[in-house]
């Protein structure tokens, strides 16, 4: 992945932009019911407690395994989910706080792309009118001109003006995800969340995927939340990274620093299965052992401590604190 | 599309005239006939040998089977033994009776079904999905006749706001609008009867369809874009939901024009149903395998209809 991804593109410098998105202490919990009268017996608790800013024009990482909540955390900071505490503020409005139609209004600038750009398109509504609907719901551009928009905008995304009437589908992976794209893009939005865009494509594709990407980027002024599982994306797209396990934000840096200097031991784990494209190059694997715990029940203590090679009593019983380490370096360990 | 149209037509010969052979052994097991059916004491048994080999009844049933197969062909059903006029003619003069009732009856069931099983769904485990489903399985349980007698106590009997049987009243000699007027509030008591019993099964249907559907991804991407809920549940859900629902509205064809045995005897409704049930009393061969057959091939072409209402509703199907 990380040899096929490469462009003059230069990433935006980080943090100089006021704050876009601001996330505080967020919670998502879905409860667990059971018993026969499905009473709630427990919690998993997806989102425990995260928070980070996003910076006008920059591309924030979210990083992790799967089912770490990076996922939820993109759906409820759009309000797709409820969330169980915390704030988010966008542009300084709270969102949570919003009434629907105000949410609705807020919506047009705020947009996501899924993950599977096959289940997410209606199967049954032609791509010109589905990239389209949103701009004439909203009433912002009238019905006679819609079409002339829709067409301009999936151009920029690298579809042909004939596809405007075809289904979903008619069309590739990438294809699908490219009108996923024009989809969000034609509302204008100031920030857009990019679930894990390219997880389902093939490499090939995800280069030219991730490449339109960071082209738009450039051309709009976008801001972007990155969620995915892949680093050398992230790398290769993102001014800053959270690294996040079982619903936790566990380090925090600029891409350059993290990557160059990480300090959490998952961190140092994850980065060291990234492949690398010579093979004359050994380089020691950290072997994570055990699965990813239950977030309906997390560990004591540090949640990594039962998979940390660095784990001693004290992770087992303190939580660590999320400390900034300078550089705009933060991390949770107590061996950081 | 025509060639699949065709095809598909072809294909319902075979089955049709397998359809005929069953329908026609089964008559043959049935014990009795018509001569002994209408159970006239003073029938001799040298008038009933009479009567049998004038309707042609006392022939082998290999032959009769193709005597009435090579009418059928040409469009013949035969005579009603007990209307003593072409099968075709009473199955005509009877069935827009039917028609009419299983028509409104429709229209009115699968409206409320899917408007209710559309909000139960969106409301999923709310206090109105709770009541609605209790509604439902009670209604469900129900027999036709019980529910049938209950209304036309109360609302026939008890308040007198609507007549209680027939399709026209006794003596009115009414036509053109009055006439219609008439009919009409004859009608109301049976469509709300059938409707209400309809209506339980649909609403579930429904209900499911919609709850599969609004769990889909596409579904969040369409409030992702923040349309309208009303836009989300409408065209982008229920449009979806529907897809199944094609099916059954193909097999409500047959149903159309098949009348309501019971329901049509408790409200005195001159309908098919009735007309048929009776045949099957009376041993009346023609009217009872013509029906049948008719029957048959609205059932088959209700299926076909389906196939190409599905292939035109969903642009992921190709009829070939």
């Amino acid at each position: 992945m990380s040899e096929s991804v490469v462009t003059t593109e230069k990433k935006p410098q980080a943090g100089k932009g006021e704050p876009l998105l601001q996330v505080e202490n967020l919670k998502k919990y879905f409860p667990i019911t059971g018993g026969v009268f499905q009473r709630r017996v427990g919690d998993v608790k997806a989102v425990d407690g995260v928070s980070f800013t996003i910076n006008r024009g920059e591309s924030f990482g979210l990083v992790g395994e799967s089912g770490c909540g990076k996922s939820t955390i993109g759906r409820t900071l759009l309000r797709l989910n409820d969330k169980t505490d915390g704030k988010v503020t966008f542009n300084g409005q709270d969102l949570h706080s919003l009434s629907k139609s105000e949410m609705r209004d807020m919506r047009t600038k705020m947009q996501i792309v899924f993950q599977d750009p096959f289940s997410s398109l209606n199967p049954r509504i032609k791509v010109g009118e589905a990239i389209g609907e949103a701009l004439v719901d909203h009433g912002l551009v009238s019905r006679r001109d819609v079409k002339q928009r829709v067409i301009e905008t999936m151009k920029i995304c690298g579809l042909a003006e004939y596809h405007y009437d075809r289904f979903p589908h008619e069309f590739s992976g990438g294809q699908r995800q490219r009108i996923g794209i024009a989809r969000a893009l034609i509302m204008n939005p100031e920030f857009i969340v990019a679930d894990e865009p390219v997880s389902a494509l093939d490499v090939s594709i995800q280069a030219q995927i991730i490449n339109l990407m960071s082209d738009l980027q450039s051309e709009k002024q976008l801001t972007y939340l990155f969620i995915s599982h892949d680093l050398s994306v992230v790398e290769h797209l993102c001014n800053r990274v959270g690294v996040m396990y079982l619903g936790t934000m566990m380090e925090m840096a600029p891409t350059d620093e993290l990557f160059s200097n990480p300090l959490h031991p998952y961190t140092k784990a994850l980065m060291s299965a990234i492949p690398v494209p010579d093979p004359t190059v050994k380089r020691e694997r950290i072997v994570l052992q055990g699965d990813i715990p239950s977030p309906a029940n997390p560990p004591s203590g540090c949640k990594f401590h039962t998979r940390c090679p660095m784990a001693s009593d004290i992770c087992k019983q303190q939580v660590p604190e999320y400390r900034d380490m300078g550089n705009e370096h933060f991390v949770a360990c107590h061996f950081a | 599309m025509s060639q699949y149209i065709i095809r598909r037509l072809l294909q319902m010969i075979p089955t049709l005239i397998g359809i005929s052979i069953i329908v026609f052994a089964i008559s043959q097991m049935v014990p009795g006939d018509y001569i002994t059916a209408t159970q006239n004491p003073n029938m001799t048994a040298e008038r009933a040998e009479q009567l049998r080999s004038l309707y042609g009844l006392d022939k082998p049933p290999v032959q009769q089977y193709f005597i009435w197969a090579k009418n059928m062909l040409v469009g013949n059903l035969g005579d009603s033994f007990q209307h003593k006029m072409p099968v075709t003619e009473v199955i005509n003069t009877y069935v827009w009776n039917s028609f009419i009732i299983a028509f409104v009856t429709l229209i009115l069931s699968w409206t409320i079904a899917a408007l209710v099983g559309v909000f139960s769904a969106q409301f999923q485990y709310s206090f109105f999905d709770k009541v609605v489903t209790l509604l439902v399985f009670l209604l469900m349980s129900l027999p036709s006749f019980f529910i049938g007698l209950l209304a036309i106590k109360y609302f026939a009997l008890d308040m007198k706001l609507f007549p209680t049987a027939g399709m026209t009243t006794a003596g009115l000699n009414a036509s053109g609008f009055d006439y219609i007027k008439d009919v009409a509030k004859h009608m109301i008591l049976p469509v709300a009867v059938m409707t209400t019993l309809q209506i339980g099964g649909l609403t579930r249907y429904f209900r499911t369809g919609m709850l599969e559907v609004i769990r889909q991804d596409y579904i969040r991407t369409a409030r992702a874009k923040g349309l309208k809920e009303r836009t989300v549940i409408f065209k982008h859900a229920f449009r979806n939901a529907l897809l199944p629902a094609i099916t059954l509205l193909g097999f409500e064809l047959p149903g159309l024009f098949g009348g309501a045995m019971i329901l049509e005897r408790v409200f005195a409704w001159p309908g098919i149903g009735q007309i048929y049930l009776a045949s099957l009393n009376l041993r009346d061969y023609p009217l009872m395998l013509g029906f049948t057959m008719f029957l048959a091939v609205l059932t088959l072409l209700g299926n076909l209809i389906s196939d190409i209402l599905y292939g035109v509703a969903d642009p992921r199907i190709r009829l070939k």
